[in-house]
């Protein structure tokens, strides 16, 4: 069997892991990242819209700095973030844009004069300064006071995923694409790498590292419909779940876009909204602006899904073959505007609805979208309960997004957090010394090797993988969604606890050689209902209304309950339920615990706790 | 009741000794708004979960699942049955090393490239994390991303008859890159630079003017005009090394 060696392994090519491999290798440290795919084929490449950075160069960014940004994110994250992590970004955020810029990326630029914009559907017009001239452009974004987002027309993850990965191959990071991690190797203390599978040649391979990074990104595929990559299945998460040791952070926190198209699913941007356009109903009427006439279509995520899903239920929603939806209007931006600015939109709208966005209106519903929660790590990145281990990125719960991510504060979090992890897991290499023991390498490969001689000859049982995985999706789509209920989480929970079971008695109906995908499929099947668990218990257990996490039998925000982190561990291989713990959700506060100012809700004060 | 659509699909598994390549043929009901995607997935998970192919995205943005569709080449996750006969022929790209079954490996191929043409910005300058950034005209940003907007499908390759003829063409995907930093203001390179990287017919001059890859380009990128552009450009910088001997 193959043995490769490196300093710093990175589980995931997108722009997260990337980053922090520059970093690493910056600082002469060998540095070797796995992919499923192709770098640029990674899901950072997919986000449309840009990054948020306070640099505040457009007329309509003026007055902007880290703080008004840190206290965007603190609010939009309905106060679950550790602030520190939120200050640690929004301070760093202007400096990483300038540092891509040097590498590559052709950011839009200010052009000074005169031109108009739209917001709520009307026509405005600014005037952007002649001292301003080529600097960097914003654009607006939900949930923030100013125009923040960096972008390159609507294919910024795009270009910046290019210019990471040509910065990766100029510093001599090496990617091994096709490869796919399956199992971790450590001792309970330490992490000293994974067991792979080649998905060139579906062998086994041992890669050995002194630090182990997770950068794999969400994992939206464990429910039915969500804008996520095939690739977004949440695999590298379940080999963290599998450790026992190493705790899920928030993992019932998720976020749903307001525009995924219908029927696929696929996202078209938050940029339509915030370069002006507008959600209508089946009368073709604006709806947002009722329910919230501050913010209107660009308040936050999380509270935008909730009106529109209010809306439909209320019965305003448009009949379709695929269910109920709504409409985006994005028609008065016109044609240059929407082949220029929104090009991507255009395109997806097209091809893959025959709709011409220019003229017609695009059928839309909230959709699964981000993952909040994920692996758990301090503020340096390093995972809870193992030593060498890291995360960054949407697999991470660095956790400077608590309930609720703002538009852009996630791609811009690849980078931002990427950087900052990366110089700490350079520090960590500096003083590191390891001894690799020769059993429980072998030891978890032949672990590995009986799983998967176990699926190919049934002898577990000859459940069917698709199946199942399906019956996991179904269960958290009708139980863990939007709106959630007692009554839904307790039967999501013990469907997804029968399904469990299942799970453990797959059997591939194919003969699992080479590149099986159903093989890849069947060996991460029991961690993925696994982490559904997970989701599905935190939200029974969490009782109260933060950010996406909504219970409609307990719609207030409960600061004297819940201000907390929830840390979800599967403690022993064969447990049928999570074990939960908490912690603080921050132990700095810069901004107490106070009103967002947009999706109006009850809050129960953190100082009515009784001392 | 809607179309059965018959799809013959390539089969071969290299990784398996009793694999033969051959043509296999799945019939599946058509539905509302069907892509390949949709089509393949449920080939895949209803009739023969060994069936290989590639997509990630699944909205045409990442380019993983370029294969040849009734003998042209393009992306499978906006092809709509609907637009299809009832008889799809589904094939691997051609000139990219066959993973099994539809799935190539381009990640090998692109990765050459990148390093063939150094595709990175070359520069002495030092970034300084407390300077302003540099500026830079809008509009020659919006000209450079117009470019980098490749996706890497590997479409514009499988669809050349040069690359077809040498394996060593760095193809419309290669010369687009150079491009793209050739006309990058922070990019010091000089003329004469590329010219060692594509001033061959390995590069510019292997290209025989077919114009393939413009005519399938999924992203509908200008490679038309790059190839004249870049021809252009080393076609005087030839004359010029030329009378300095």
């Amino acid at each position: 069997m193959q043995t490769i060696y490196t300093d710093l392994l990175v589980v995931g090519a997108g722009l997260a892991g990337e980053r922090a491999a520059v970093e690493a290798a910056d600082a002469g440290f060998s540095a070797i990242c796995l992919s499923l795919v192709p770098a640029r084929r990674s899901h950072s490449s997919a986000a449309q819209g840009g990054m948020q950075a306070s640099l505040g160069n457009s007329v309509m960014g003026e007055g902007d700095c880290p703080d008004v940004h840190f206290a965007d994110t603190v609010k939009g994250s309905d106060w679950g973030c550790d602030q520190e992590v939120a200050r640690l970004f929004a301070d760093t955020a202007p400096i990483e844009m300038r540092r891509l810029a040097h590498w590559g990326v052709p950011w839009n630029r200010v052009v000074p004069g005169k031109s108009i914009y739209y917001k709520g559907g009307k026509q405005f017009e600014k005037v952007e300064a002649q001292e301003k001239e080529g600097l960097i452009m914003a654009r607006s974004f939900g949930g923030t006071a100013k125009w923040r987002t960096c972008y390159t027309s609507d294919g910024t993850g795009h270009a910046v995923m290019c210019t990471m990965d040509n910065r990766c191959a100029q510093v001599g990071v090496e990617v091994h694409d096709k490869t796919e991690a399956i199992a971790m190797i450590q001792d309970g203390e330490t992490c000293y790498g994974v067991v792979a599978r080649c998905l060139r040649t579906g062998e086994l391979r041992v890669y050995l590292s002194k630090a182990t990074m997770i950068a794999s990104g969400g994992f939206g595929r464990i429910y039915p419909n969500t804008t996520n990559a095939v690739i977004c299945d949440g695999g590298a998460h379940t080999m963290c779940v599998n450790t026992g040791v190493v705790p899920m952070g928030n993992m019932e926190a998720v976020q749903f876009h307001p525009t995924g198209i219908v029927p696929t699913d696929i996202l078209v941007t938050e940029g339509c909204r915030g370069d002006g356009g507008t959600l209508l109903d089946v009368d073709e009427k604006r709806f947002m602006d009722k329910y919230e006439p501050e913010k209107a279509e660009l308040a936050s995520r999380d509270v935008v899904s909730r009106w529109m899903t209010h809306h439909m239920r209320e019965g305003h929603g448009v009949k379709s073959p695929y269910g109920e939806h709504l409409w985006l209007d994005i028609r008065h931006l016109g044609e240059e505007h929407i082949t220029g600015k929104l090009r991507e939109v255009y395109e997806i709208c097209t091809s893959f609805l025959g709709v011409n966005p220019i003229h017609q209106l695009i059928p839309v519903r909230p959709t699964q979208h981000y993952s909040m929660g994920g692996v758990r790590t301090n503020k340096d990145g390093a995972a809870y309960g193992l030593k060498g281990l890291y995360a960054a990125g949407e697999s991470a719960c660095w956790d400077m997004h608590g309930f609720n991510r703002l538009g852009g504060n996630s791609l811009a979090e690849t980078v931002v957090a990427g950087g900052i992890i990366g110089k700490k897991i350079a520090e960590y290499l500096e003083g590191c010394e390891t001894e690799f023991k020769t059993a429980l390498i072998s030891d978890t490969v032949k672990a590995q090797q009986a799983r998967i001689d176990a699926l190919v000859s049934g002898s577990n049982g000859s459940e069917n993988v698709y199946k199942v995985r399906a019956a996991m999706q179904d269960a958290l789509n009708k139980g863990a969604n939007i709106f959630r209920t007692e009554e839904g989480l307790k039967e999501c929970v013990t469907t997804l606890q029968d399904t469990l079971i299942r799970s453990k008695n797959v059997g591939l109906r194919s003969n699992g050689r080479g590149v099986n995908p159903e093989l890849a499929a069947a060996l991460k099947l029991e961690g993925q209902v696994k982490m559904a668990l997970m989701l599905a218990y935190g939200a029974l257990m969490r009782t109260e209304s933060r950010g996406s996490h909504n219970r409609e039998d307990y719609p207030a925000r409960n600061d004297r309950d819940w201000l907390t982190r929830t840390l979800a561990y599967w403690k022993k291989p064969d447990d049928d339920l999570p074990t939960l713990e908490y912690e603080p959700a921050t132990s700095v506060v810069e901004i107490p615990p106070g009103d967002r100012g947009y999706g109006k809700s009850e809050i129960i004060s953190a100082d009515d706790k009784k001392e | 009741m809607s179309r059965l659509l018959k799809f013959n699909i390539f089969r071969y598994n290299p990784q398996d000794e009793q694999s033969e390549p051959h043509m296999q043929e799945f019939v599946l009901e058509e539905t509302d708004s069907m892509t390949l995607f949709i089509a393949l997935n449920r080939i895949r998970e209803e009739q023969d979960p060994s069936l290989q192919f590639d997509f990630c995205c699944r909205a045409g943005i990442c380019g993983s699942c370029g294969m040849v569709i009734n003998g042209r080449p393009g992306l499978a996750c906006h092809t709509k049955t609907r637009d299809l006969p009832g008889e799809i022929t589904l094939l691997p790209l051609p000139i990219f090393k066959l993973v099994g079954d539809l799935s190539v490996d381009t990640g090998s191929w692109f990765r050459e490239m990148y390093t063939k043409t150094e595709s990175w910005i070359h520069t002495d300058k030092e970034f300084d994390p407390n300077a302003l950034e540099e500026r830079m005209d809008n509009k020659e940003a919006v000209a450079i991303y117009e470019l980098e907007r490749c996706v890497e499908c590997g479409c514009c390759v499988a669809a050349c008859a040069t690359a077809r003829l040498r394996e060593d063409f760095m193809g419309a995907a290669g010369l687009n890159r150079v491009a793209r930093f050739l006309i990058d203001p922070r990019d010091q390179r000089t003329d004469n630079d590329y010219y060692e990287i594509i001033g061959n017919d390995m590069g510019i001059f292997g290209c025989m003017g077919l114009l393939a890859c413009e005519d399938i380009c999924p992203k509908h990128l200008p490679l038309q005009n790059q190839l004249g552009f870049l021809r252009r450009k080393m076609g005087i910088t030839s004359l010029k090394r030329l009378f300095k001997k």
